[in-house]
C-alpha cells in the first residue's frame, strides 16, 4: 500500500502536467467545452464491426490518464440500453451487420452514431465484397464520422465535441 | 522455407512424422491453382520452415483429417472447407466462417468467382453449439458484442453455480475477406492489407508479408533494414505488453496499474509516432526494407525511454507481485498444464508460460535477431501469474534489445527495390510477434498475387483458452481471456 501511495503521489496528476506535450492544450480545451455543452456524462457504447482492432486501442487510449476521459464525464458503458452515443469502427462484416443493427436498435433516442476509423468513413482498404458491407452507414444511420487509420485519440475526442455541438 | 509435395496416403503420416520429430504444425490452408486444389501445411522443424502440398486431383473435395495429430487443426480445416470448399474427411463439418451471410456452395478463394458477389438478403444462422446436459447446468450466451472495447465474438458457457464446465467459442464475425481481398492488390501494395490483419501486430504481419515477398522475388534486404523491422518489432511488443499488463491488474480490481500502464503506453506510442511516423507503426515495414530511417537524435531518444520504462516497470511489478489480492486473483486462475499445452499445440507467450521455450526469435532467428542473442522467457505453472511474469521478462529483454539495437545500428541503405517476377514464384514469412509465430504464405503468377494466406497464432491458442477456463468460476473468465489476448480479427481474416 505504502508503495502505491507513494507511486501515485510522485507522479501527480499528468493529465494537467503535461503542457509541454504538444497535443495537450488542445485535449484540456476540447475537455472543458464537453462539459460545458453536455453539463452531464455523454454514455458511448463502442461496438467493433468488423475492424482490424487498431481503432480499439485508440479509443482504449481515450480513457489514459493523459486524455481522461472519464474525469471530464465522458465513460463508456457496457449496454448500448445505456448509451448516447454508438461508436462504431471496421468495415461492417456481413457477419456483423445483424448484429450491429440489434444494437443500434437497443439504444434509445435521441441517439447519435459516430463512424471511426477509414473503414468506417469509406471501408478502407477492405472494401465492400461478399463478406464486407464497407461503410457504417451502409448499415444503419450515421451522424458524423472521423477519418484516419486509426485516427489518433485527439481526433476521436474532436469528433466527439463536434458531435456534441451539434445537438446542443 | 523448403516446400515438398506428398501423396494423398502421405499426408498424415508426414504430420505424424513431424511431431515425432519435435516439429509442430504451424498453419494449414488450400490454394486453387489452375482448376485443381493444393492443400498445404507449414511445419515448424528443427531444420526450419517446411511447407508440404498436397494436390488433389481435380474436382476432389476431401482431404485426410490431422485434427487426430493437431488439436488446432480442425479449425483450420473448417475455414478451409468455407473459402475453399476442400472438407477434411471425418473432422468437425460445422460451418466456420461463413455464418449463412453467403451461400454454403460459395467458395470465396475460388478463382472462379470475384469475391465481389453481394448476397445482401441473406442473414446470419444459428449455430449447433454442443450442449451439455446434467442437473443444474445452464448456458450462458456472451456476445458477439461484447460488455468492453473489445472485439466482436461469441462464448458460449455450460456452467453449474458459478463453475464453468465447458466454453465454447464461436468466431468468424469479423471476417471480412482478407484472403481474397490480397489477390487484388498489386504485390508491392498488398504490406498495407498485411498490416491491417491485426492491428495490435501490424509490424509482425507486415514482416511476414515482406519477408514472404522478398524471398518469392529473391530480394536481399539491407543490414539496416532488417535492424530497423526489428526495432519496431520490438516496440510493437513493449507498447502491448504495457497495455495487457494495465489491462490485467485492472480486471483483477486494480485500477491503479490501468493508470499507470497506460500512460507508460501513450508516451512509447508518442516517441513511435515520432521515430516511425504512426502511433503503431503501421506501413512502417514495406517491400524490400522500411518507410524510415532512424536519425541519431531518435534513436538517443528511444534509448531514453526504454531507461525510464525500465525503471518505472520495475517499480510497478513490485507493487504488483506484492498485491496479495492481486495475486489472489492470478495464481491458478486459467491454468493451462505443460502437458495439456502440448497436446493443444500452443504457441508464444502462452506456450512459454506453460513450460515450453518455444521463440523464433531464439530457435530459428532471422536477421537481426542472430546477432541479439535473445533471452528467451519461460514459465512452469502455466496460469495467469505465470503469463503475467512471462510479459513482464519479455517487456525487459525487448527494453534490452531496443537499446542494443539502436547502440549497434549498422549504417547504409534502408531500402532495396524489389522486382516481382514475371513467373511462378512462393515465398515464405515467419515472424515471432508478441502474441506468436505470425505466418506468411505468397504465392504470385503473372506480376500478381494468385494467393497469400495470413496466419495469425491466435489460431493455434484459441482452442486452448476453452480448456485453460474450464473449472474456473465465470467471473474469472475475461482476466484469463485478458491474459491469452487473443486477436479476432487476426483470426477471422
Amino acid at each position: 500500500m505504502r508503495r502505491i501511495l507513494f507511486k501515485i503521489l510522485r507522479t501527480g496528476i499528468v493529465t494537467e502536467q503535461v503542457h509541454a506535450l504538444q497535443e495537450s492544450p488542445e485535449v484540456e480545451r476540447i475537455q472543458k467545452e464537453l462539459l460545458e455543452i453536455l453539463g452531464r456524462a455523454l454514455c458511448i457504447r463502442q461496438v467493433d464491426a468488423g475492424s482490424c482492432n487498431g481503432c480499439e486501442l485508440e479509443i482504449h487510449a481515450l480513457n489514459n490518464p493523459i486524455y481522461n476521459l472519464e474525469g471530464y464525464g465522458i465513460k463508456f458503458v457496457a449496454s448500448p440500453r445505456h448509451a448516447d452515443l454508438l461508436m462504431v469502427t471496421g468495415p461492417v462484416s456481413r457477419n456483423m451487420e445483424q448484429a450491429l443493427k440489434r444494437t443500434y436498435d437497443a439504444v434509445p433516442e435521441p441517439k447519435l452514431v459516430l463512424a471511426v476509423g477509414d473503414c468506417g468513413c469509406d471501408g478502407g482498404i477492405f472494401g465492400e465484397s461478399y463478406a464486407s458491407c464497407g461503410r457504417v452507414s451502409n448499415v444503419i444511420p450515421v451522424d458524423a464520422v472521423v477519418a484516419g487509420c486509426p485516427p489518433r485519440p485527439v481526433e476521436i475526442l474532436k469528433a466527439v465535441l463536434g458531435l456534441a455541438r451539434r445537438v446542443r | 522455407m523448403r516446400r515438398q509435395g506428398v501423396l494423398a496416403d502421405a499426408w498424415v503420416s508426414t504430420a505424424n512424422a513431424v511431431v515425432e520429430a519435435g516439429g509442430r504444425l504451424v498453419a494449414l490452408w488450400a490454394s486453387e491453382r489452375a482448376n485443381h486444389v493444393v492443400v498445404c501445411a507449414a511445419y515448424a522443424t528443427a531444420e526450419g520452415l517446411r511447407w508440404v502440398e498436397l494436390p488433389l486431383p481435380a474436382g476432389a473435395t476431401k482431404v485426410p483429417d490431422l485434427s487426430q495429430t493437431f488439436h488446432f487443426a480442425g479449425r483450420m480445416q473448417r475455414a478451409m472447407a468455407d473459402l475453399v470448399g476442400v472438407q477434411a474427411e471425418g473432422g468437425d463439418d460445422r460451418l466456420w466462417l461463413n455464418h449463412g451471410a453467403w451461400p454454403n456452395d460459395y467458395h470465396p478463394l475460388s478463382p472462379r468467382v470475384s469475391g465481389q458477389e453481394m448476397f445482401l438478403e441473406r442473414a446470419v444462422t444459428d449455430y449447433p453449439f454442443v450442449r451439455v446436459e446434467g442437473e443444474g447446468v445452464h448456458e450462458i450466451a456472451v456476445g458477439p458484442v461484447h460488455a468492453g472495447i473489445i472485439e466482436p465474438g461469441h462464448f458460449r458457457f455450460s456452467v453449474v453455480g458459478e463453475k464453468v464446465l465447458r466454453l465454447e467459442e464461436r468466431l468468424g464475425y469479423v471476417h471480412k475477406g482478407i484472403e481474397k481481398r490480397f489477390t487484388q492488390l498489386a504485390p508491392l501494395e498488398a504490406h498495407r492489407l498485411a498490416g491491417r490483419v491485426s492491428g495490435d501486430s501490424t509490424v509482425a504481419h507486415a514482416w511476414g508479408y515482406c519477408m514472404a515477398l522478398e524471398e518469392a522475388c529473391g530480394a536481399v534486404v539491407p543490414p539496416r533494414a532488417s535492424w530497423l523491422r526489428g526495432l519496431m518489432l520490438e516496440r510493437e511488443r513493449v507498447a502491448n505488453h504495457l497495455g495487457d499488463l494495465g489491462a490485467l491488474a485492472n480486471d483483477a480490481g486494480l485500477a491503479f496499474g490501468l493508470t499507470h500502464f497506460s500512460r507508460l503506453r501513450e508516451h512509447w506510442q508518442r516517441t513511435s509516432h515520432d521515430s516511425f511516423g504512426h502511433r503503431f507503426m503501421m506501413d512502417g515495414v514495406v517491400p524490400g526494407g522500411v518507410a524510415r530511417d532512424a536519425n541519431a537524435p531518435l534513436l538517443e531518444r528511444m534509448r531514453r525511454d526504454c531507461a525510464q520504462v525500465r525503471d518505472e516497470v520495475l517499480g510497478l511489478r513490485a507493487i504488483i507481485d506484492e498485491h496479495p489480492g492481486l495475486q489472489d486473483r492470478f495464481i491458478n486462475a486459467g491454468r493451462l498444464r505443460p502437458e495439456l499445452a502440448a497436446r493443444l499445440g500452443v504457441t508464444g507467450l502462452v506456450a512459454r508460460a506453460s513450460g515450453h521455450a518455444i521463440d523464433l526469435r531464439c530457435d530459428q532467428a532471422w536477421a537481426p535477431y542472430e546477432s541479439l542473442e535473445v533471452k528467451m522467457a519461460t514459465h512452469h505453472n502455466g496460469d495467469v501469474a505465470a503469463r503475467v511474469s512471462v510479459r513482464f521478462d519479455e517487456l525487459f529483454e525487448s527494453l534490452r534489445l531496443i537499446e542494443e539495437i539502436c547502440e549497434r545500428l549498422p549504417l547504409g541503405e534502408c531500402r532495396t527495390a524489389v522486382k516481382i517476377p514475371g513467373g511462378e514464384a512462393f515465398g515464405a514469412g515467419w515472424v515471432e510477434s508478441w502474441r506468436g509465430e505470425v505466418f506468411c504464405a505468397l504465392e504470385l503468377e503473372h506480376g500478381a498475387i494468385r494467393r497469400c494466406h495470413v496466419h495469425d497464432p491466435s489460431w493455434q491458442n484459441w482452442p486452448a483458452l476453452e480448456h485453460a477456463v474450464m473449472d474456473n468460476i465465470v467471473p474469472d473468465f475475461p482476466l484469463i481471456n485478458k491474459s491469452f489476448n487473443l486477436s479476432y480479427s487476426g483470426h477471422d481474416l
